[in-house]
């Protein structure tokens, strides 16, 4: 080993702007998770199954007790289906979560903060990486929609793809903050289904959201993926029970909430480094 | 390079407040080696977390290269380069994408990314393994793996935190050339947490850390000074330790003995010629061997605190072994 290793390399390096620096750091976080996931296929097809059991076997049984005409559908199949996608998107967002946790626990967490980056730019780098992620898994189910004899035009494959990122970042958001002051992946995967079921249930995905008793319904317009649910449906099956900008709104909110808390939480100083 | 002034750290646990630094105030450098020597605990890796902006301090304030750790965060980090005690890597990722995304986060363009991740990887010699995943590597390769990882933004403070724990010293001493090297080649300045007193010999600087405190800092040379010229150390019954202890207290005033359980006790020599046999001459009990040697950093260290830093772990100072025919 001799000097001349480094005789031919620059060694000055140039740095970049803050917000340049930041952009990029989001770009490199994304596309970690987006190699991660792809070198991962036992988990890309994995988290299939639970959707399509719900999908064939639950949709299936109970398609015969429901006659038509729910919400705009023809079957149950047909109406569960957007709440079997929004289900993927929960349970494959809130995994972005335990993916931090586990970041810190095998020490990877602690390179990214001290990298020159803003606390903001970790979240926002994870949150799009965990997004894009719950999009591409539930872009996989998504094309079994013609077993479904649902018909989806250009600009409702569009609607379908903005509706289901957003529901993704919003609910990776949650993952993210929730994971913010957690260094134990089995308490966090606790908590995590104390969290996850009721969102699930409680969102419309499995039934409709008339004649409801009232703390149900109480319940119902607290869960903030009812909105998503319902938006979903909507742009697939042309039936809203809330209004257009009232579940974008609520959506839209929700996620800048949970992100801004994100952000918050990765601020203050790191638990168990 | 980096100032450190008040410096306190309180954790607020379940039974309490656990105060981990206590007012240290320290100086080092450009360019500089400095090692901070001391027991697990003693409050070496807070430090090191509060200098490399993961934890904050509780009071007291800490520059590094003229940047305040508190007020810009993030311009600090991007000066410092950290190897931290426990693996940092992803291992489901190759060791050339480790490199890469490392860069990306620090803001290389992608000519120096490759340019860099080359030269560093071939000085680790882990360029014919770059596109294997990590997991794949040993404790050894993954260790100089995270080095040049943490030379690749050409640091001007490196920060390492137990560096060579767990290696064999080929490794060890590999890891130390391209550390040396680095310093040669840029400047830069070394910030070494250790208890292995080799590391901190040739350290310019060593700052002896127990329980919070910074107890002493000077070069190794007269922090050995401090000590004496010399180290007596006698092999004994181990039951007869504490009398021996005594009659040196009582007839040679000598008080900063250290007692090993295995039947060793050791002290600084008294200057003065023959000294030495005049003092085992009168001793009581059975001796087994003397030696007598230079004084080492774990004689500071006893001297500085009253323990036994190596004791109870593996790379317990060679030197104490070294004579042990019967006189």
């Amino acid at each position: 080993m001799t000097d001349d290793i480094f005789d031919n390399q620059a060694v000055s390096i140039d740095i970049p702007m803050p917000l340049v620096r930041d952009l990029r750091a989001i770009y490199t976080l994304w596309l970690r998770d987006v190699i991660r996931l792809w070198r991962d296929k036992v988990r890309l097809v994995g988290s299939l199954i639970q959707p399509l059991l719900f999908l064939f076997i639950l949709g299936g049984g109970l398609r015969g007790r429901f006659s038509g005409g729910m919400a705009g559908s023809e079957n149950y199949q047909q109406f569960i289906f957007p709440g079997i996608l929004s289900m993927s998107i929960l349970f494959t967002a809130s995994f972005a979560g335990i993916a931090v946790v586990w970041d810190r626990e095998v020490g990877f967490l602690k390179e990214v903060l001290v990298a020159p980056l803003s606390r903001t730019a970790v979240v926002l780098g994870k949150v799009l990486g965990g997004s894009t992620n719950s999009l591409l898994q539930a872009l996989l189910l998504f094309a079994l929609f013609p077993m479904f004899k649902i018909h989806v035009t250009i600009g409702q494959f569009i609607g379908a793809i903005l509706t289901m990122f957003m529901i993704g970042l919003a609910q990776t958001a949650m993952g993210i903050a929730l994971s913010a002051r957690m260094s134990s992946s089995q308490g966090f995967m606790v908590l995590l289904n104390f969290i996850i079921l009721p969102l699930y249930f409680l969102s419309g995905a499995m039934f409709p959201l008339i004649g409801l008793p009232t703390w149900l319904s109480m319940a119902v317009l607290a869960d903030p993926l009812t909105y998503g649910v319902d938006l979903l449906r909507g742009i697939l099956l042309g039936a809203h029970h809330f209004s257009l900008p009232i579940d974008i709104l609520a959506l839209g909110s929700f996620g800048s909430a949970m992100i801004f808390l994100a952000a918050k939480l990765f601020n203050m100083e790191s638990p168990g480094l | 390079m980096i100032k450190i002034e008040k410096l306190k750290k309180i954790f607020s646990t379940s039974n309490g407040r656990r105060i981990a630094v206590n007012e240290i105030n320290l100086s080092v450098e450009k360019g500089e080696f400095f090692a901070l020597l001391g027991p697990n605990g003693a409050g070496k890796t807070t430090t090191i977390s509060i200098l490399s902006t993961i934890l904050k301090p509780s009071q007291g304030t800490v520059t590094v290269d003229g940047l305040d750790v508190v007020k810009s965060p993030h311009l600090v980090r991007q000066k410092i380069g950290i190897i931290f005690q426990d693996p940092s890597l992803d291992d489901r990722l190759s060791a050339s994408e480790n490199m890469d995304f490392h860069g990306r986060l620090y803001g290389l363009s992608k000519a120096q990314r490759l340019m860099q991740s080359e030269s560093l990887l071939k000085m680790v010699d882990l360029w014919d393994r770059r596109n294997d995943l990590v997991r794949t590597f040993s404790g050894g390769m993954r260790r100089r793996l995270e080095i040049a990882r943490g030379l690749m933004h050409h640091p001007k403070l490196l920060i390492l935190d137990e560096p060579t724990i767990g290696l064999d010293p080929k490794t060890r001493r590999t890891i130390w050339e391209y550390i040396h090297l680095s310093r040669k080649r840029w400047g830069m300045t070394v910030f070494l947490t250790t208890h292995y007193l080799e590391e901190a010999d040739s350290a310019d600087r060593v700052g002896v850390m127990d329980e919070g405190i910074l107890v002493a800092v000077d070069t190794p040379e007269n922090l050995k000074k401090m000590v004496g010229p010399e180290v007596l150390v006698l092999q004994t019954d181990p039951e007869n330790l504490e009398s021996i202890r005594s009659f040196l207290e009582n007839r040679f005033k000598i008080n900063d003995c250290h007692l090993d359980p295995e039947g060793e006790i050791s002290f600084p020599l008294p200057a003065g010629e023959g000294n030495a046999i005049n003092i085992v001459r009168t001793l009581p009990g059975n001796i087994y061997s003397m030696t007598i040697r230079k004084p080492d950093l774990d004689d500071v260290f006893i001297q500085m605190t009253g323990k036994n830093m190596s004791l109870n772990q593996e790379n317990a100072s060679p030197f104490h072994r070294v004579y042990r025919g019967k006189l």
